[in-house]
């Protein structure tokens, strides 16, 4: 046990820090820096990069083209990504998708599907939710008929995250409708671009517009699209749901978060001193950056034991859930930070980058979008109360 | 010691209760939202004709004889219906200091058209640095002639754009955050050298950032002693956050019906998501922060003409800090237990939760109440 | 709407006061204030005197001899009492039994027990806690069977209050083993000293004795002290239980808490925190006020009495939690005869410090016992929410 790094170790935060300033197009860096909204071109442009460099994929064995990190290499790497204000990678190719391919698809379908992610030169999207199926997903009831090579699709999907700007979408469809719930789902790759779907906009509550509803109107799929076995599509689902929680804590993310907090409670003024020089705020942070501390070594020992063969398994749901308060938390206080000058609502500065000047200092008209947005946090990937559940049925066997 | 209303407070509260219904069904508000000024002249002039501007007046002052019960009342309707006029700027702030502080001319010119219906009011004081320090101003006001040269800038100034007038709040003494030396001028809004960059906020209001680049006003425009503005300021300042705390109330009141109602429709795994022992537990605790708010705000409805100031600023402080906390708690966990629905803007409880946001945020947060309110009592 | 005092109820405060301060015991006054455990004579002398001024069931019409009293009095004589150092008024007796007596007995027992409540010549213990039936109190087993003109009692119950000074115990008990488990319970009031009772001591956690396991085997209680119908027990229950549920709120005593926390405050990190409690402690005193305004045109307290239940325990917890940070390491030192013999021994640190700690870890109990907070919760999403 050791929290020292190696000097290999070392060398590769270096090379990876290198990487990172001489390819990370300062537009992006600068939009991250400054809390603003990325296009999905600003993802794109650092994906491919990554991707070039072979580390996009960086949590993906040798085999399937990872760089084959050791868990204090992706660790390092996250954190630099981070600390050198690279956008957060899009996980639903890399972090979802990809290791479902891997792990399941025919030989085929690795090798049609994993290269584009590999380069990121393919956006997928998830469509997992419907209206009727949040957190009780096995209700779904997207139907797939089969029809000689063929399936026909039929149904909705909602809460589809960038589905606006996705090429294809992996798909929980129900196709036995008179089995067991679990048992009639399966898993099915679906081009955005065939005739029969339809995406619709759903605005969030800071006006934003990120997720969506996906509409299946007799969509034809080619059958050779099914990823494992027809009605094992569960399997997939709940391996799929296993990965997602882990990369959702977002430590790195959130260490920068306090940073930038800290930064802004460093240039407010409180009785003209700065707002960090007033105890009870300082105080708040303090509880925040241990918070912080205490879950990154909660993810590092997960890392360490995967390291040694495990497998993520039902503990990372807490990961989840602390990750998620910690991110709602980072936002509360930066409202709390900027005050009443949150208050004025810019969306041409906000969601269409125009060069209208802000109210009060550049931060300032992001914190209670943030704030609103970030609530998400404690629902998608499975709700809080539903990792709660998870824990307390496989971990504490209640 | 009686906590029922008369008769006559219920009738009042029945109105509200029908003008909330009848106008601002949620679809309804949106589209008032989305008007030129954000708010319905009509509704403002139907407020006038309720006899709602004047209702918590003195006689003498062309009012209706109520108080802070009153407004408690109608506030606490308008939370439920998110009602956007501006009841708080022009009648609270603006009419309240008026009363207060007012010459008889001042009275007549201003308070009378504003009880009518006819005149509105903003009140300037923050300015970037000021956080919630109400002396933290430094818009200068420099005596020329007969009268005054005001230059500076002016934030977040809620309803500027329709303001007849605009109360400002400047130095015309003394240094950086002293009390003493604020004066409160009655500024015309479409004085010249007064600019404004309007925008709607996070809740869906309207406020400005104003700009006074040697804005000349007159002698005549002082509102109260020159130099001696804080106490009136804090003193309308205090009651502005009763009532914004009665308002929250009705927003708690409301984010929790529709929270209830829809943890008893959504089902998930085959049953309502409200037979979940979590979700119970946390709708009772949303209730509980309700009752607890109401509580409070009761509390400092009743205490905040006391004779005593100190008792007054504890009884703001003191529901401030709790409408902060309950107000958050009820809107974070409405959202939570809506689930996906929750964000996203198409129901009415993410709008309930924008504005209890944006309450905390006004006239001092939870924090720095506590804060005041510690002070206060290790004080006495 | 005002909070304005009238006259005459200024003058009762008064009146109030100056009968505390002329009747209650400078020693029982000492402990409280301190910090130190009652024993029984603090609690049954004061009782008495109130008892002789007419006024220890004051919350109870005046018909079964009640003074009377109004919201406002009512409010009044529990702060005054509790400011000037009394010990609360074990409720057993006064705030359980009694009203369940006057609501559900007949005349003679009216006449029977009424009295020696109201004078606090008889102290009351509570038998309802048994141990597979704590939450889940229907699922009680203590057995009477019906033998001629008695019953016949055998079974056990547990975490009896004060069962060590109690000369009566009021039980449910099951007698009819067959009915669904509400159906089956009856009230049955039992004298201590009734031959096959034995009371063990629980040791709490703090060292004290306060409450108790006690046996019953083949205790033979005459008929005649069945409250109500023989079944129609539960329904004294749940009256008592909702009874007790305001009581139990202890506002007034949380505001004394309040008080000696400001005062022995010098750690300007605490003064927020204890900002924050004092405004709990107002929040839940002007709900429990709106309460008794709407039972005073009428209502009776009905299950949104469980939220005060549920804050007040909180409260008194974080009151406690308080006192103990305050006084930092030097909760540590356990000084047992400090907290309850009358000793000369000093205390090891400040004064105030050998109790922070033991009543730190006792008052844990308050959101256990009286129906547990998450029983309360379950309670008010039931009956008010309907989910
Ligand atoms: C006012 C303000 C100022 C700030 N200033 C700075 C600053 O100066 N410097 C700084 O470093 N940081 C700052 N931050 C914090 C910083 O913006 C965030 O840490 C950072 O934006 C995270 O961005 P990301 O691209 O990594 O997003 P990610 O968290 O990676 O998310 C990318 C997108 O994917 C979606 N998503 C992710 N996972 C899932 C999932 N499982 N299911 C569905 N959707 C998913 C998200 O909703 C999001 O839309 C600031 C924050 C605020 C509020
Ligand atoms: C911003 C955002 C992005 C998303 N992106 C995607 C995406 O890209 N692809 C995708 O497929 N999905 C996505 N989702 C959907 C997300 O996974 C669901 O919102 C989530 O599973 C919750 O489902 P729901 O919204 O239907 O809430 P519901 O399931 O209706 O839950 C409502 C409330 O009830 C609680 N609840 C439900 N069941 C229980 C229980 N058994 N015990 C206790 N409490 C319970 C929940 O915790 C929640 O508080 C996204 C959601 C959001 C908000
Ligand atoms: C100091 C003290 C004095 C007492 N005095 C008396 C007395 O004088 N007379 C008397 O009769 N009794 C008395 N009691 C007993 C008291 O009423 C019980 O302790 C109480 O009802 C809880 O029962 P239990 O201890 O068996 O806990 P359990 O019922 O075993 O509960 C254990 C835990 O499970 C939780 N729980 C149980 N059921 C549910 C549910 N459905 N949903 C969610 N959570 C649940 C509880 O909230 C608790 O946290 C006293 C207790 C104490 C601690």
């Amino acid at each position: 046990m050791d929290l020292a790094f190696t000097p290999e170790e070392l060398k590769f935060a270096e090379e990876v820090r290198a990487f990172v300033k001489a390819n990370l197009p300062a537009d992006v860096c600068d939009k991250v820096k400054n809390g603003k909204h990325l296009g999905r071109d600003d993802y794109m442009r650092w994906q491919q990069a990554l991707g070039k460099k072979g580390w996009l994929v960086y949590t993906w064995p040798k085999k399937y083209g990872g760089p084959g990190f050791t868990p204090a290499e992706r660790y390092i790497f996250e954190n630099i990504c981070a600390e050198e204000y690279a956008p957060g990678i899009i996980p639903f190719g890399t972090k979802m998708v990809g290791p479902v391919i891997y792990t399941f698809g025919s030989d085929e379908q690795k090798q049609k599907y994993l290269p584009a992610i590999r380069e990121s030169t393919v956006w997928w999207c998830q469509g997992y939710s419907e209206p009727g199926s949040g957190s009780d997903l096995a209700s779904l009831r997207t139907r797939a008929e089969k029809n000689g090579d063929h399936y026909i699709v039929n149904g909705s999907k909602t809460w589809n995250t960038m589905g606006h700007w996705a090429d294809w979408i992996f798909c929980l469809v129900r196709t036995d409708p008179k089995a067991k719930s679990q048992e009639g789902i399966s898993f099915l790759l679906i081009d955005m671009k065939t005739p029969g779907i339809t995406v619709k906009p759903i605005i969030m509550m800071d006006g934003g517009h990120e997720v969506n509803e996906v509409f299946f109107d007799n969509v034809k799929v080619p059958v050779a699209n099914l990823v494992g076995k027809e009605n094992e599509g569960w399997t997939c689902a709940k391996f799929l749901l296993a990965n997602e929680r882990l990369g959702i804590a977002a430590v790195p993310q959130s260490k920068r978060g306090v940073e930038a907090l800290k930064e802004i409670a460093r240039a407010e003024t409180d009785n003209g001193k700065p707002l960090i020089a007033n105890q009870g705020f300082a105080e708040k942070i303090a509880d925040l950056e241990i918070q912080v501390t205490a879950l990154e070594f909660t993810e590092l020992r997960v890392l360490s034991q995967m390291a040694h063969g495990g497998q993520p398994g039902p503990e990372v749901s807490g990961l989840k859930i602390r990750g998620s308060e910690i991110q709602q938390r980072i936002t509360e206080l930066t409202l709390e930070a900027v005050g009443e000058y949150s208050a004025p609502y810019l969306p041409g500065l906000l969601w269409q980058g125009t060069n209208e000047a802000p109210v009060g200092p550049d931060y300032a008209h992001l914190a209670a979008p943030r704030y609103f947005n970030t609530r998400k946090t404690t629902i998608y990937g499975g709700s809080n109360e539903i990792q709660k559940g998870i824990i307390s049925k496989m971990v504490l066997g209640l | 010691m009686d906590l029922s209303l008369a008769d006559e407070q219920k009738q009042l509260q029945d109105a509200a209760e029908r003008f909330v219904r009848d106008k601002y069904a949620f679809e309804n508000r949106r589209k008032i939202a989305a008007t030129e000024k954000g708010f319905l002249p009509e509704n403002w002039a139907q407020m006038a004709e309720l006899g709602w501007l004047g209702m918590s007046f003195s006689e003498a002052d062309g009012g209706y004889g109520g108080g802070a019960i009153e407004t408690m009342i109608v506030m606490e309707q308008f939370g439920k219906g998110l009602v956007l006029e501006p009841f708080l700027p022009t009648v609270v702030l603006g009419g309240g200091m008026i009363a207060a502080a007012g010459s008889a001319a001042q009275k007549q010119a201003l308070l009378a058209p504003m009880i009518e219906g006819k005149k509105q009011f903003a009140f300037a004081w923050l300015e970037r640095q000021s956080r919630y320090n109400l002396a933290d101003v430094s818009l200068k006001a420099e005596k020329s002639g007969s009268g005054y040269t005001l230059s500076g800038h002016k934030g977040v100034v809620y309803n500027a754009a329709s303001a007849d007038d605009i109360i400002v709040l400047a130095r015309t003494a003394g240094g950086a955050r002293e009390e003493n030396g604020l004066t409160l001028f009655v500024v015309d809004g479409k004085a010249k050298g007064l600019t404004r960059r309007d925008y709607p906020t996070q809740d869906a209001l309207r406020a400005s950032e104003l700009t006074f680049d040697k804005v000349s006003v007159g002698a005549d425009t002082v509102l109260g002693s020159v130099d001696g503005a804080h106490p009136v300021v804090e003193d309308a300042v205090d009651r502005a956050i009763v009532a914004l705390c009665a308002e929250a109330t009705g927003c708690m009141d409301a984010i929790n019906a529709a929270t209830l109602e829809y943890i008893k429709t959504r089902k998930q795994f085959g049953v309502p998501i409200g037979k979940f022992q979590v979700l119970q537990h946390r709708m009772v605790d949303c209730f509980t922060n309700a009752q607890e708010a109401r509580s409070m705000t009761l509390m400092a409805t009743l205490k905040i003409d006391d004779k005593d100031a100190v008792v007054r600023r504890k009884a703001a402080s003191g529901a401030k800090v709790q409408i902060g906390k309950s107000g958050k708690f009820c809107g974070q966990s409405a959202v939570q237990m809506h689930g996906g629905m929750g964000v996203t803007d198409e129901l009415s409880v993410s709008h309930y939760f924008k504005r209890l946001t944006m309450i905390d945020l006004m006239f001092g947060n939870q924090q720095h109440h506590l804060t005041r309110y510690s002070n206060l009592a290790m004080a006495a | 709407m005002d909070l304005v005092l009238k006259p005459a109820h200024r003058e009762f405060a008064e009146e109030v006061r100056a009968f505390t301060r002329a009747n209650l015991s400078p020693a029982t006054r000492e402990k409280t204030f301190s910090g130190k455990h009652y024993g029984r004579d603090d609690h049954v002398v004061w009782q008495q005197a109130l008892g002789k001024k007419g006024w220890l069931p004051y919350t109870w019409p005046k018909k079964y001899g009640g003074p009377g009293f109004d919201v406002t009095q009512r409010f009044l004589f529990e702060n005054v009492l509790a400011e000037e150092g009394a010990p609360r008024i074990i409720p057993f007796g006064v705030k359980m039994v009694g009203p369940v007596i006057y609501t559900f007995g007949n005349d003679e027992q009216k006449e029977r027990f009424l009295p020696g409540i109201r004078s606090s010549e008889v102290q009351w213990c509570q038998g309802y806690s048994e141990p597979g039936a704590g939450s889940d109190l229907a699922n009680l087993r203590t057995r009477a069977i019906r033998d001629g003109g008695h019953y016949i009692v055998n079974g056990q119950k547990t975490w009896t209050s004060f069962a060590h000074w109690a000369d009566w115990i009021f039980c449910l008990v099951r007698t009819s083993p067959d009915a669904k488990p509400q159906e089956g319970i009856s009230f049955l009031l039992i004298d201590m000293k009734t031959p096959g009772i034995t009371v063990r001591p629980i040791i709490m956690v703090d060292g004290a004795h306060h409450v108790n396991d006690v046996f019953f085997d083949n205790v033979k209680v005459p008929a005649a002290n069945l409250i109500g119908k023989e079944n129609e027990g539960w329904t004294c229950a749940k009256f008592l239980l909702a009874n007790e549920r305001l009581g139990i709120a202890e506002v007034p005593a949380s505001k004394r808490g309040v008080r000696s926390l400001w005062q022995l405050n010098d750690d300007p990190s605490l003064k927020e925190k204890i900002a924050d409690v004092d405004l709990q402690v107002q929040a839940l005193e002007m709900s429990e006020l709106r309460a008794l305004s709407t039972m005073q045109l009428g209502g009776a307290p009905g299950p949104e009495a469980s939220i005060l239940k549920v804050r007040g325990s909180e409260i008194q917890q974080r009151i406690a939690e308080l006192a103990m940070e305050a006084v930092g390491e030097y909760a540590a030192p356990y000084q047992p005869d400090m907290l309850f013999r009358d000793t000369n021994e000093t205390p090891v640190g400040p004064d105030h410090a050998p109790p922070a700690a033991p009543r730190y870890f006792n008052m844990r109990k308050t959101t256990i016992y009286g129906g547990s907070t998450e029983i309360q919760k379950n309670i008010v999403s039931k009956a008010i929410l309907g989910l």
